[in-house]
């Protein structure tokens, strides 16, 4: 986005950061659902939040538009104090939640109106209406959203949260249950709307969502383990490794449990018909397999490591911090 | 999907004001009711059946009961008046008495339900238009059976004599009414009965109405859209709070429509003074209710507050038993409750044609009460999902 005039005027100082928070901290009575966590993205940037299940990703980006209030830690958001000026930021931030929260009893175009009106749109009819017809829904604009199918529930969930021309979008696994094409789709409009200057942040599990992302921060047990783009994801996770496939395609669930924990082997993880073995020690790790090279009928061969892979090693080292 | 942003400019952001806060939720507010038939359903089922209830009370009761006549005059217009309750199917002329002791007897002995006494010199005063009195006792401590039959008793001779008399009926009565309900002196006739619903059935309508309105968005996860979007606590309120003034409304006017028509129960003083205060009532108990689904955990429990708080409102407002009548401790709760102000205003509005000036101190209870559970609520208001 070029410079908006009225961003000045609302006194942002750093122009090319829409989210900079540092060492969030939310507890849920005793539980520290996330911990210190700290991140920067960039204006106009699509970034990718991925994390197993329960490992706050939902409450990071709930703390990011003042829906929950921080335990500990500062920051901002599209330069507004997530503390202090909540009211600003919900004008200038879309959220498209988790679960399904628009209004299940109103039609697509009475749900649109309504955010419509909420922000103060000149003509609520009207921009519904272009969203209706943008988003693909021109037809079932009377339809109650409630009886809407999960990929087209999803559509509306992300007109209805890009109508007030937000700043920044917060997507909080938007593809999750919806159809491959769909999520395709999706993925192309979003790309679209961080090429209009969208900064766009967007939680998933998907790996191959990971890779449409233009940075990427990994969360695991409420800890931000790592981020950066893809490759520099990769290159500091400082894995090595191998794919091992049986000619015969059987056992492989057997070798894998004997690999698994043997000094130097950090990470095993059957991908199809072979398996991802990696260890941060090269030496260490080429030890431990050279007893398997000469098993008949099995092929040992290097591999770029995968940013599962990665992200593999990083959950099984987290998880035994905190056991 | 072709893209969705023309991201020209950057809109203005601070634009939208209260009002359009505000309509917006009142729009959604009002298509939701719409759509949930239950509700709908709820708005003209409830007072309909309730009053067909009361009516139905009201209607077969009265039936041949037995009534006492004590005449002290052996007169045209006497024996005139004894024919005309004779016609009717409410009353039956079980004993005639001769004396005022035998009359408070009869009564006394549960043998009649009503005494009827036509005193000396009832018709010389009837001709000269002096109005004298007409004493009817009842024996009130059936009220419903008893009221309702008295109501009708006025019109009746009224409007026999008037047939006999060949008087148009519009014209000023003949004589004075006298109606004297023993044992239960303020108990409730079907004059009050058609008041107090309205205040009842209101109460509790309006109470659930609102109560489940929080809570409703917080379980349906509608909420947490909702408080990512740039509206107050009061703007939701208020959305939440207007719509349901107009259903009150029509509910209003269903009950005192019915009661007027069916039951016949007047409405002297000025139908505006009643709606105005009606919706300051209505409104009051929007505002209870709304402030339960801000403190409730979940449906259930702003249901159950809501009943727990419907409860004192039925026993202590005026409602069932004397407000006079009950203990001073009974009577301040009685003031912390809309019902019984509202019984007082809707009861000398209709009954007694009171005024504005009449209805002061109950009017600002009513603004006061809706006043504090406003604040209440919006400072229960949870903006956050903490
Ligand atoms: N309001 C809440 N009260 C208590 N625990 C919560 C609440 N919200 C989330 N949690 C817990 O916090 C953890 C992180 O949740 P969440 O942020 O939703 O994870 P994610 O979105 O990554 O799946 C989960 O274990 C969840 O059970
Ligand atoms: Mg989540």
């Amino acid at each position: 986005m070029t410079e908006a005039p009225d961003l000045a005027k609302d006194g942002i100082a750093k122009n090319d950061i829409a989210i900079d928070v540092h060492g969030l901290t939310k507890k849920f009575g005793a539980r520290t659902v996330v911990r210190d966590l700290s991140m920067q993205v960039r204006r106009g940037s699509i970034y990718g939040f991925l994390g197993p299940n329960g490992s706050g990703k939902t409450t990071t980006i709930r703390m990011l538009c003042g829906l929950l209030t921080p335990d500990a830690g500062e920051g901002t958001c599209l330069g507004f104090n997530i503390r202090t000026q909540a009211d600003k930021i919900k004008r200038r931030v879309g959220y498209m939640t988790q679960r399904f929260s628009l209004y299940q009893d109103l039609s697509v175009r009475e749900n649109l109106e309504f955010v419509a009106r909420i922000y103060g749109l000149p003509d609520p009819a009207n921009a519904a209406r272009d969203m209706i017809s943008r988003i693909g829904l021109s037809g079932r604009e009377a339809q109650l959203a409630g009886e809407l199918s999960g990929g087209w529930k999803q559509r509306l969930a992300l007109g209805a949260c890009t109508l007030p021309s937000p700043q920044l979008l917060l997507l909080d696994e938007p593809t999750a249950g919806v159809d491959p094409k769909a999520r395709r789709e999706f993925w192309n409009e979003i790309h679209a709307l961080a090429a209009d200057g969208l900064t766009v942040l967007v939680s998933t599990h998907y790996m191959d969502e990971a890779e449409r992302c233009h940075e990427i921060a990994y969360i695991a047990y409420g800890e931000l383990l790592v981020h950066g783009t893809v490759d520099e994801v990769i290159a500091s996770a400082h894995l090595v490794t191998y794919t091992v496939s049986a000619s015969n395609g059987e056992g492989l669930a057997k070798i894998a449990d004997e690999l698994n924990g043997r000094p130097g082997i950090d990470m095993v993880a059957p991908f199809g018909s072979s398996l991802h073995v990696g260890g941060r020690d090269a030496s260490a790790l080429e030890a431990a397999l050279q007893s398997f090279r000469d098993r008949p009928g099995l092929a040992i061969e290097p591999a770029k490591p995968t940013l599962e892979d990665v992200f593999i090693d990083l959950m099984t080292r987290a998880r035994d911090n905190f056991q | 999907m072709s893209r969705m942003l023309p991201m020209a400019k950057d809109p203005p952001r601070d634009r939208g004001s209260f009002w359009h806060r505000t309509w917006a939720m009142l729009v959604k507010e009002f298509i939701q009711l719409r759509r949930d038939r239950v509700s709908f359903a709820m708005i003209v089922m409830l007072p309909l059946m309730q009053l067909l209830l009361f009516g139905y009370a009201i209607n077969t009761t009265p039936r041949d009961l037995p009534t006492a006549v004590l005449l002290q005059e052996n007169s045209d217009l006497g024996r005139s008046i004894l024919a005309a309750l004779r016609n009717t199917q409410y009353f039956k002329i079980t004993h005639q008495v001769t004396s005022e002791a035998e009359f408070d007897k009869v009564l006394a002995s549960g043998q009649v339900l009503f005494a009827i006494e036509i005193p000396a010199g009832f018709e010389r005063a009837v001709r000269r238009g002096e109005r004298p009195a007409l004493l009817v006792a009842a024996d009130a401590t059936d009220p419903v059976a008893a009221g309702s039959a008295m109501g009708a008793l006025g019109q009746i001779v009224q409007s026999a004599l008037a047939h006999d008399y060949g008087l148009p009926e519009a014209a000023a009565p003949l004589f004075e009414f006298r109606a004297h309900a023993r044992y239960n002196p303020a108990g409730a006739t079907y004059l009050n009965i058609v008041p107090g619903l309205v205040g009842t059935i209101l109460t509790m309508t309006m109470l659930i109405f609102t109560a489940l309105s929080v809570t409703r968005e917080i379980e349906r996860g509608t909420m947490e859209s909702l408080l990512a979007m740039p509206i107050t606590p009061v703007e939701i309120m208020l959305g939440k709070i207007v719509p349901y003034v107009l259903v009150g409304f029509v509910q209003a006017a269903l009950i005192i429509g019915i009661g007027v028509l069916l039951f016949g129960v007047p409405v002297i003083g000025s139908l505006g003074l009643l709606a105005l205060l009606s919706t300051l009532f209505i409104t009051a108990n929007l505002a209870i209710g709304y402030t339960f689904s801000t403190i409730a955990q979940n449906q259930l429990q702003a249901m159950q507050m809501s009943m727990m708080f419907f409860l004192p409102n039925i026993l202590l407002s005026g409602f069932m038993f004397p407000f006079a009548g009950m203990p001073v401790w009974a009577q301040w709760i009685g003031e912390a409750l809309p019902l019984t102000h509202y019984l007082r205003i809707v009861r000398a509005i209709m009954l007694k044609g009171a005024t504005l000036p009449d209805l002061t101190y109950d009017s600002l209870a009513l603004v006061g009460l809706t006043l504090v559970a406003m604040t209440i609520a919006v400072s229960r208001f949870r903006r956050t999902l903490d």
